[in-house]
């Protein structure tokens, strides 16, 4: 596979260091699923990481000065471009390093931390332009399908009828029209050395997912399912019933991609969960009809095994041991 | 010293871009500053400067790179022009707000619409409040000059620094210009130690929320510092003539000894107006220039000293500031002779717009105007000058 996995060795989830790179008692509401991730990533990429935040709830619950909750070095530059501020920030390591300005013992992760809005609308020109030119980059698509931080509009990665403050569940059109877009085939068609969906409740999965990324000597970009119970109007107890969920109804899938060519689906889901089941713990979801539902439920179906085609089509070549 | 070679001058810059040893190079391509960028890249592709060049696909992009770089401890450069300036704008003020010492060489030329690609200053008058230190060349070696001033000046006071340019009338010409030696520019230009940069080592927060119980003091500290980097920006002049012999200061003036009437000018056109002062000086016509080099900081006291005892002071403005009391520069004079004793009248023309050629003749014919204008009741107002009824 990937050169640099060739020693790779499975996270060991006891030997996970005790210490978190982001502090507790940031302002995040209770039961934030967005947050989540970045203190599991960090676990794993440790404190030799500078991290990058995109404008939006992460960066604002974790930076209110005189406080900040980043124990390592981190920087919000604007909503749109924190995957070109990464491209700046490694360029600028790596010219550092090469002139021996700064040790070049060890390579330092460059972690963006962006948000769905960031990443799906505004941002993506940015997300292309740096997985194009190839920057050494860990880039965490933390998904929670709206513009939170601006109190709940609508991105090109809010679900089909879910109810946003600007795609509200009307009278004549009932909340978000249209899918969620793909933003994985866009990422995939860039060819990056690795692709990867990550819910941070297949702990292990997240785990190694986020380990194989920071070894790869490229760019890797990681889609992270991450609950927003305010936004989404769901209970706060239940964010790992959610995340639970989004995997076992199939509209989370998880699977990994590399070189843009090899498709591995991680979890298979044989006997799926109503989507009913997700949907109706969510007020975004209330107004929905069992038409609507059904339709969800199909379209799902659909994507699920459009995936699992594209896995067994493109599977990795058998690895000569 | 270097020797001096004729070259387009926007090579040149490249030149001198290349021996301040920048780190990354992070820029999109709009007309006029091609050249820069463009020699630049070929100067990193053939391995002659150690630099990664980011060839970004926008200008918020190149900025957005030059951001990280520099937060990262690295020296940044970048260039632009017109729209590209344009739409970089929002991170112009993170720059500065960030105390970042990138550098920008901005090819003037003016805004659309409609669409022009040829001289004026509407670009650069728009980051006028972004917070940079700002400084205009009047020609090829000026510039060059300005750009080694721009990087010891930008990493002195961690202010970013423009360097501005006129589009084609400097950048695409054919100059003998003098760059330093190497080890000159090593000796003015000490390698970048930053205080605080994204280091794992000393880890830093960049970028907080400014709740409204900060916000106030840290736009006052921003402001304060970009007043006291005028002594820096003076001292870096002072360490440059050291060097050169070449002798720089904010304020440029020309038979201003005992001048009646003068000129108030920024960039290239100064040296058109030059030949005009000669003529008119030939005919016993007591006529002066100002050219003005720094921007920003504003050059309060030192404008105040060059004006002499003028009695009327023309502004001729290069960009707009539609439905207000002058152009930026003459809004910008007015405002500093109201707080002086000195009050010259101040005739505001506003021209030169979208590459329209300003002549001798036609500075001749302005410094007459400025004549009449002695007598003339104070008018709070501006012309647009040379345009066609
Ligand atoms: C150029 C610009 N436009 C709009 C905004 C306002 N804004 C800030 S954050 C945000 C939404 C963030 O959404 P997302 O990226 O999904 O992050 P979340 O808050 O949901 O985690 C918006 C619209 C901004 N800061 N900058
Ligand atoms: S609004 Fe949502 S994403 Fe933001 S802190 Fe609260 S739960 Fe987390
Ligand atoms: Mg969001």
């Amino acid at each position: 596979m990937r050169p640099e996995w060739t020693k790779f060795k499975p996270v060991n989830i006891k030997e996970l260091p005790k210490e978190d790179w982001i502090a507790p008692g940031h302002r995040g509401c209770q039961g934030c699923g967005t947050v989540l991730p970045i203190k599991l990533a960090l676990k794993v990429l440790g404190p030799n990481t500078i991290a990058v935040s995109s404008t939006g709830c992460m960066e604002i619950i974790t930076s209110p000065f005189p406080f900040t909750s980043w124990k390592i070095p981190w920087i919000h530059v604007a909503f749109e471009n924190a995957a070109t501020v990464a491209s700046g920030i490694e360029a600028g390591l790596k010219a550092l390093m090469r002139k021996g300005k700064i040790s070049k013992k060890e390579w330092i992760n460059v972690a963006v931390f962006a948000g769905d809005g960031a990443t799906y609308d505004i941002g993506l020109q940015y997300v292309s332009g740096a997985l194009e030119r190839g920057h050494r980059i860990i880039y965490f698509c933390l998904d929670n399908e709206a513009y939170m931080n601006t109190g709940v509009q609508r991105s090109g990665g809010t679900p089909l009828f879910a109810h946003t403050t600007t795609s509200p569940a009307g009278k004549v059109i009932h909340g978000k029209v249209g899918w969620k877009k793909n933003l994985d085939g866009i990422v995939i068609a860039h060819g990056i050395p690795y692709f990867a969906t990550a819910n941070p409740i297949f702990f292990a999965d997240f785990l190694n997912k986020v380990k194989k990324a920071s070894l790869v000597e490229g760019p890797s970009f990681i889609h992270v399912y991450s609950t927003c119970p305010t936004g989404w109007g769901a209970k706060s107890e239940d964010t790992v019933t959610l995340c639970r969920l989004a995997t076992e109804t199939r509209i989370f899938p998880l699977f990994e991609v590399i070189d843009g060519k090899y498709y591995i689906l991680n979890r298979k889901i044989d006997k799926p969960k109503p989507v009913e089941e997700y949907l109706k713990i969510q007020r975004r979801f209330r107004h929905l009809t069992p038409e609507e539902i059904e339709l969800f439920q199909n379209k799902v179906n659909e994507e699920y095994e459009r995936l699992v085609k594209l896995c067994e089509v493109f599977a990795p070549p058998k690895e000569s041991s | 010293m270097g020797k001096r070679v004729a070259k387009e001058v926007s090579i040149a810059v490249a030149d001198a871009v290349a021996q301040c040893r920048v780190d990354v190079i992070s820029a999109y391509p709009i007309t006029p500053m091609t050249h820069i960028v463009e020699h630049l890249a070929e100067l990193v592709n053939n391995g002659e400067l150690d630099a990664e060049y980011i060839a970004v696909e926008s200008e918020h992009a190149a900025m957005s790179a030059c951001i990280g770089a520099a937060a990262a401890g690295a020296r940044t450069f970048t260039s632009t022009a017109a729209q590209g300036l344009m739409f970089m704008y929002e991170l112009l003020f993170i720059a500065s707000g960030f105390r970042l010492p990138i550098v920008m060489v901005v090819v003037n030329r003016a805004l659309s619409a409609p669409i022009s690609i040829w001289n004026d200053h509407g670009d650069v008058m728009t980051m006028r409040d972004a917070g940079w230190i700002q400084t205009f060349a009047e020609n090829g070696q000026e510039a060059v000059d300005l750009l080694y001033h721009a990087y010891r000046v930008a990493e002195k006071t961690m202010i970013p620094v423009a360097v501005n340019l006129d589009g084609f009338i400097v950048s695409h010409v054919v100059e003998p210009v003098e760059l330093l030696d190497q080890e000159q520019v090593d000796k003015y230009l000490p390698p970048l130690k930053m205080k605080y940069k994204l280091d794992p080592k000393k880890p830093i927060t960049m970028g907080a929320i400014g709740v409204p119980e900060i916000y106030t003091e840290v736009k006052k500290a921003q402001d304060e510092a970009l007043k006291a980097s005028y002594r820096v920006i003076l001292q870096a002049w002072k360490d440059f003539e050291k060097i050169t012999g070449k002798r720089y200061q904010p304020i440029e003036t020309y038979w201003m000894e005992d001048a009646e009437v003068a000129l108030v000018l920024m960039g290239s056109l100064s040296e058109t107006a030059m030949n005009a002062v000669d003529k008119l000086r030939d005919q016993g016509k007591k006529v002066g220039l100002i050219r003005i080099r720094l921007w920003r900081p504003f050059p309060l006291q030192e404008f105040i000293k060059a004006i002499g005892k003028v009695k009327a002071l023309c502004v001729f403005d290069r960009a707009m500031s539609y439905g207000s009391t002058g152009g930026p520069v003459g809004i910008e004079v007015r405002s500093a002779l109201y707080q002086s004793n000195k009050r010259p009248k101040v005739l505001n023309l506003i021209g030169a717009l979208g590459g329209r050629d300003v002549t001798v003749e036609d500075f001749e014919e302005i410094f007459d105007r400025t004549y009449s204008f002695i007598k003339a009741k104070p008018r709070f107002t501006y012309e647009i000058y040379g345009a066609k009824e």
